[in-house]
């Protein structure tokens, strides 16, 4: 049949409906163009910023935290990633199989991860600082509603033996104590971000823009010498056990430079395991704690009477009692010696020479040596907790206080601010500024005394040292030795403990040209001997011994087997 | 004119063409360069532990635990010590 013959064309129809159909499609158009000006023009930033996170991350770009060395480069601190786990509990879902296998992933019972996971519906850490081998097959186990993210931790290889001197970080990787909190922002560093796109594959395509550029903590060389400092704390370690001490402290300095070779205290707590600390254990002796010194203070007498011409190193003194009485009190010397000179005062450590000194001195020529020898200030090395010590004003002084204050009572000092101090005597009467960090270009000390002062005092304390002083047992082989002992009465609920001591010893080698200052205290040493020149020289002796070998310094005595007296017979010292 | 028109068109195309092969190429390369940058960042982590590693197997107290215990190693006493020293002391002892 012909199309064109068609009837359904010969059919009239009524012209509104093809109008109808006209109008319904324009209708249709225009409902179009209105949603897509709508997209377009009201909606479009909402729309791109859409889709623009399809495609578009912005991602974090995370930060180390800069490494502690110690003077040679040798590795003290170190951060490395670890992994956390949490888990949304509500969408957790795992068989019993899974769960065993998680547990002995994390090595925690089974029941610990229920108990956990009940705590909260939300979030839940199921545990923190995991290391990243065990993260990952914790990840292969595909449990549901298992998430992981980065941290950093903080190791430390050394362990206790440097642990008050580098402190430690807490768990969102921030310096709490120690170098870790004095020198925090140095070491820090700052995480940055930056925009990408990334494929359907979650691949990184292009960048966009850096938002913020990621800062990597700075590197801190120490002053700290790792192999001095293990050989201090070892050495003080045998020495607070043997004499079953409650504590010790034990610091090397530098006379050349004024850098802390070591600094070693005891009790000490391991800085990667930090359960169970104690105060007690935290404590940084050496820096933030003080004493009072005993006779190590008596140089300091001599040194200002020389000063001031009152006193050379032959001028006798009578000591002849063995005490002498000022008011109601009493200052009493171990042995009686009768008249003695300037230097034996020294080497044998006389508290009523060094009080009969001191009284012939004006109050404030006496507190100026003190004060400028750094006593009663902290020592400003940036350290969290510096203690100053506790000096009062000379106006205040009784004579009394001031006799006392010459053999070192009544004056309260740090164990840092008393090697410090003995560099004066190191540097021909020079006081070092001290650094904890490593030194590059030398720093000038202040001219305390003069040289010829100084000088002598030196030859005085190398006496002290010596056969026939108190401290015979701080010699070291092939080395001139100088250095005072020390012991005090502790105190004690404002009066001294009658059988509590705390002994120390200071010195420095070699004394042709001194090269290291070391001081060392132990605190109640309780196993019969406590006299600074038994307790304490011998560790000094070590220590000093050890680290002029290995610093490949020259001898400046002829090498011959020392000779040391029996047990308890050196000569005792005023306490 | 038309022939023109054509020239430019087939123009065109090449040139749209490039750069969709020229852009696919610069994001291949950049993500070579990511990865690159990933394993550089893994690599530096790694270095991280084996310094730990080797400061733990270098501790100074193992070190001289092994050279006394095992290697019967001990400091020398005065009398096995002699000291030379440079220079001058030399020259006189020649003389």
């Amino acid at each position: 049949m012909n199309f064109a013959a068609s009837p359904v064309l010969a059919l009239r129809l009524p012209l509104w409906r093809s109008r109808l159909l006209l109008a319904l499609i324009a209708a249709g158009f225009l409902l179009l163009a209105c949603r897509a000006v709508y997209l377009q023009g009201w909606n479009t930033d909402f729309l791109q910023q859409k889709g623009e996170s399809r495609y578009n991350r912005v991602l974090e770009i995370s930060a180390n935290r800069g490494k502690i060395t110690d003077r040679r480069g040798e590795a003290l601190a170190i951060s490395t990633p670890v992994k956390s786990v949490w888990a949304i509990p509500e969408e957790v879902q795992f068989s019993s199989q899974q769960r065993a296998k998680l547990a002995a992933l994390l090595e925690m019972p089974p029941t610990e991860i229920d108990k956990r996971l009940n705590e909260s519906t939300s979030f839940t850490y199921l545990k923190r600082q995991i290391p990243p081998e065990v993260a990952e097959r914790v990840s292969e186990l595909r449990i549901p509603g298992l998430f992981q993210n980065r941290e950093y931790r903080r190791y430390y290889p050394g362990g206790e033996v440097m642990a008050h001197v580098l402190g430690f970080t807490g768990a969102d990787d921030a310096g709490q104590e120690g170098i870790e909190l004095a020198f925090n922002s140095t070491l820090a560093g700052k995480s940055g971000s930056r925009r990408v796109i990334k494929d359907r594959l979650g691949q990184i395509v292009e960048d966009l823009e850096s938002i913020r550029a990621a800062q990597n903590g700075r590197e801190l060389a120490l002053a700290l010498d790792a192999k001095l400092q293990n050989l201090a704390f070892s050495q003080l370690k045998l020495a607070v056990d043997g004499n079953r001490a409650k504590a010790g402290a034990i610091v090397v300095l530098d006379a050349k430079t004024g850098e802390v070779l070591a600094l070693a205290n005891l009790p000490t707590y391991n800085p990667n395991n930090r359960s169970r600390l104690s105060g007690a254990q935290l404590r940084n002796r050496v820096i933030t704690d003080t004493f009072e010194p005993g006779s190590t203070l008596k140089p300091f007498t001599v040194a200002a009477a020389m000063e001031l011409g009152k006193v050379t190193p032959e001028t006798m003194v009578a000591t002849a009692a063995g005490s002498l009485s000022i008011g109601k009190a009493t200052i009493h010397d171990a042995h009686r010696f009768g008249d003695m000179s300037v230097t034996q005062v020294i080497q044998r450590s006389s508290n009523v020479g060094a009080a009969k000194i001191a009284l012939g001195l004006p109050a404030d020529a006496m507190w100026r040596m003190f004060d400028q020898a750094g006593f009663g200030s902290a020592p400003r090395l940036g350290f969290p907790g510096e203690a100053s010590g506790k000096l009062r004003p000379y106006k205040s002084w009784r004579p009394i206080e001031q006799a006392t204050m010459a053999y070192g009572h009544g004056i309260s000092v740090s164990l840092l601010q008393l090697a410090r101090a003995y560099t004066i005597f190191a540097r021909d009467g020079e006081l070092m500024p001290l650094s904890l960090v490593r030194v590059d270009a030398p720093l000038t000390g202040k001219q305390v005394v003069s040289a010829a002062t100084a000088r002598k005092l030196r030859d005085m304390l190398e006496l002290a040292v010596a056969p026939g002083g108190t401290a015979p047992r701080a010699r070291v082989m092939g080395y001139r030795v100088a250095g005072k002992t020390g012991t005090a009465h502790k105190e004690e609920n404002g009066g001294y403990a009658a059988h509590k001591y705390v002994s120390s010893f200071v010195g420095l080698a070699p004394a042709s040209d001194p090269r290291l200052v070391i001081a060392v205290m132990l605190d109640e040493p309780s196993a019969g001997q406590y006299y600074g020149g038994a307790v304490a020289a011998p560790v000094f002796a070590a220590v000093m011994g050890g680290a002029l070998r290995m610093l490949g310094v020259p001898p400046d005595a002829p090498l011959k087997p020392l000779e040391l007296p029996p047990d308890g017979s050196e000569i005792k010292e005023g306490v | 004119m038309a022939r023109l028109n054509l020239m430019l068109l087939l123009l065109l195309t090449a040139c749209a063409l490039a750069l969709v092969t020229s852009q696919h190429q610069a994001r291949k390369l950049f993500n070579e360069l990511e990865q690159e940058q990933e394993r550089a960042k893994q690599l530096e982590v790694e270095w991280g532990q084996l310094q730990l590693e080797q400061s733990t197997w270098a501790l100074h107290a193992r070190v001289e635990k092994i050279a006394r215990d095992r290697l019967r190693m001990s400091v020398p006493d005065a009398k096995r010590t002699q000291v030379v020293m440079p220079a001058e002391p030399l020259t006189e002892m020649m003389r």
